[in-house]
């Protein structure tokens, strides 16, 4: 018990102090993966848009492929990034390997399927005839999707939480990738996964209650964003 | 003579290789409402979605004012000058003043107009003291009646109806059955009704068409597909129940006199001595007394006893056995002052005009089936 007491008081004192380590990991974690989700939101929401309004063949098997791309595992994703940025990989010019840039990368790898699966979804959820309306109601294309996308926008917020969920919680691709290294590629999942493995539970602790409270602060927002704005 | 506001040539849909829609050709002039009606899968609202060009035909044209909608631009620019309204009410969630304004908004119209316009049609159909509600809570008819003033407020050209009505419990239809109705006069619009109801196209329509199969059976002005279907499926759709087969005896001026079943009918209509017709009798022109009345106007009074007593809605349909079957509907008072039950003889009288000849043959052509 005194183990998690100690964590506790320990976790409090650097909340408190705003120990400048601790909040540089904290900043970076909720930066990568607020880019890589935001990444995400454009190009799933871009994916599950045009899956959902075209019918074109093999559309099942896209749709099987984005539903199976939901559960990417994380180390899987980072071991194919990886290879992608290695040096002498196709992508090794571009010299981000071991960088936040790579972390996102990556990260927004894992989170696009979550937020294209979730997000087809929610649009094949609303009624089949609301297209037909509203392109008889005189929208343009890009009118539709707007209304599509504020028609089915509870579980579309619902899917870009979970698609921040799945990043900001992931450890193995950013270690991967991201090297772990101190002031430049360490967030809080790798500096939890360090600091327990070297029997700093304290430490671990309090990163792991930041990662908790970073989590429900977007969530929080997101949810306000979600539950307002509806009329009486 | 201008050409017809709609105009559609040799139109097809396929769905894969099946053919669902095949219509050489239908016009809709301006201000006219044209009732669909037929059975479910007969194509009704395909033709509708193929007319609001939502759905693009197969083969064949579409022509608005007389010009050919041949571009996607074409049928975009088509789109914003008319509308359609489904069966499900389909509102956005959210309040019912965004909802009826949705598509002037959609359409560029300004602020202000918009403001008047959702006013205004709010007013006409009865729903100006929800507007501020969210949509999410309206009843079905409150829904289905703000879905209607969406469309109306866009002051469409042509208004595509797809059974408005179906979802709606009787009184709740009936009520925006007569709003519709008067609403459609005031403005003139022109609609394109699909039903399978009867009574909703007659309450409606000044034209229409029977659909079975993809296909317009017969398309006309209501009265004349009423009272002169072209075959015995249209017969039945319109609601003509009785079906007879005769042989006409004798044709003098346009009066036919025609044996059946050892009775003689009167009717009104061209027929040739000796020639099979197929005539019928619309249940509505058949009345029920106890004698033969000799100072009626009804040349038809046949004898005949009660064999059956339905009580259907507001009305009881009464079938009888005149020596063939013939039916007709009475009110409940009539039910109680003529003592009817099956057994019960009685005399049914209908006019010459309310016997109509739907198909005449040659003298040795077999009935057809009804």
């Amino acid at each position: 018990m005194d183990l998690i007491w100690d964590g506790l008081r320990k976790a409090l004192e650097l909340l408190v102090g705003l120990d400048p380590e601790v909040l540089g990991i904290t900043l970076l974690s909720l930066k990568v993966s607020g880019v890589a989700t935001l990444i995400s939101v454009l190009l799933g929401l871009g994916l599950a848009v045009a899956v959902a309004l075209n019918e074109f063949p093999g559309k099942r098997l896209v749709i099987a492929l984005m539903n199976t791309g939901m559960g990417l595992p994380p180390v899987v994703v980072g071991l194919f990034v990886t290879v992608l940025l290695w040096r002498n990989g196709p992508l090794g010019f571009l010299g981000i390997l071991y960088t936040p840039a790579a972390i996102i990368l990556a990260q927004a790898v894992i989170a696009t399927p979550i937020i294209a699966g979730l997000g087809l979804a929610a649009l094949q959820h609303l009624p089949p005839e609301l297209r037909l309306q509203i392109l008889s109601l005189g929208a343009t294309r890009p009118q539709l999707v707007w209304l599509l996308l504020r028609e089915a926008r509870l579980p579309l917020l619902a899917a870009v939480m979970a698609g921040f969920g799945g990043v900001i919680s992931e450890v193995g691709a950013s270690i991967m990738v991201g090297g772990n290294l101190k002031g430049s590629t360490r967030v809080l999942t790798t500096a939890t996964v360090m600091e327990t493995s070297r029997g700093n539970f304290e430490v671990a602790f309090a990163l792991s209650f930041l990662l908790l409270i970073l989590a429900f602060s977007v969530n929080a927002l997101l949810t306000h964003l979600q539950q307002t704005r509806r009329p009486r | 003579m201008s050409a017809p506001l709609l105009e559609v040539q040799e139109l097809a849909v396929h769905r894969g290789h099946t053919p669902v829609l095949d219509i050489p050709s239908l016009r809709v002039g301006r201000g006219e409402v044209l009732a669909l009606i037929g059975p479910n899968g007969a194509g009704k609202s395909t033709l509708l979605l193929t007319l609001a060009a939502l759905l693009e035909p197969t083969a064949g044209s579409l022509a608005f004012h007389g010009e050919t909608l041949a571009s996607a631009a074409q049928r975009q620019a088509y789109r914003r000058r008319v509308t359609m309204v489904f069966q499900d009410p389909l509102l956005f969630d959210t309040t019912v003043r965004e909802n009826i304004g949705a598509g002037l908004r959609l359409r560029g119209v300004a602020a202000g107009e918009r403001q008047e316009r959702v006013e205004a049609t709010a007013a006409q159909f009865g729903i100006a003291g929800l507007l501020d509600r969210s949509a999410r809570h309206l009843s079905g008819g409150e829904a289905q009646r703000t879905a209607l003033a969406r469309a109306f407020a866009l002051r469409p050209e042509a208004l595509f109806l797809d059974e408005p009505f179906s979802a709606l419990d009787p009184p709740t239809r009936g009520g925006l059955l007569e709003d519709l109705g008067r609403i459609l006069a005031d403005t003139g619009t022109t609609a394109i009704l699909a039903t399978h109801d009867q009574a909703e196209a007659s309450r409606l329509a000044n034209r229409l068409a029977v659909m079975r199969d993809g296909r317009i059976l017969q398309e006309g002005a209501l009265q004349q597909v009423m009272n002169h279907p072209g075959d015995p499926f249209v017969a039945a759709f319109v609601g003509m129940e009785t079906l007879l087969q005769c042989t006409v005896s004798a044709a003098v001026e346009g009066v036919l006199t025609l044996a059946l079943a050892g009775h003689e009918l009167i009717a009104v209509g061209e027929a040739e001595v000796g020639q099979a017709v197929l005539v019928g009798i619309r249940p509505e022109h058949v009345t029920l007394s106890l004698q033969t009345d000799k100072t009626s106007s009804a040349r038809n009074q046949l004898p005949g006893t009660v064999t059956k007593v339905i009580p259907w809605g507001p009305f009881h349909r009464v079938e009888l056995d005149c020596g063939f079957d013939l039916s007709t509907w009475v009110t409940p008072q009539s039910l109680a002052e003529l003592a009817l039950a099956p057994g019960r003889p009685v005399v049914a009288a209908f006019k010459a005009t309310a016997v109509h000849v739907i198909r005449t043959g040659p003298p040795d052509q077999p009935a057809p089936e009804t």
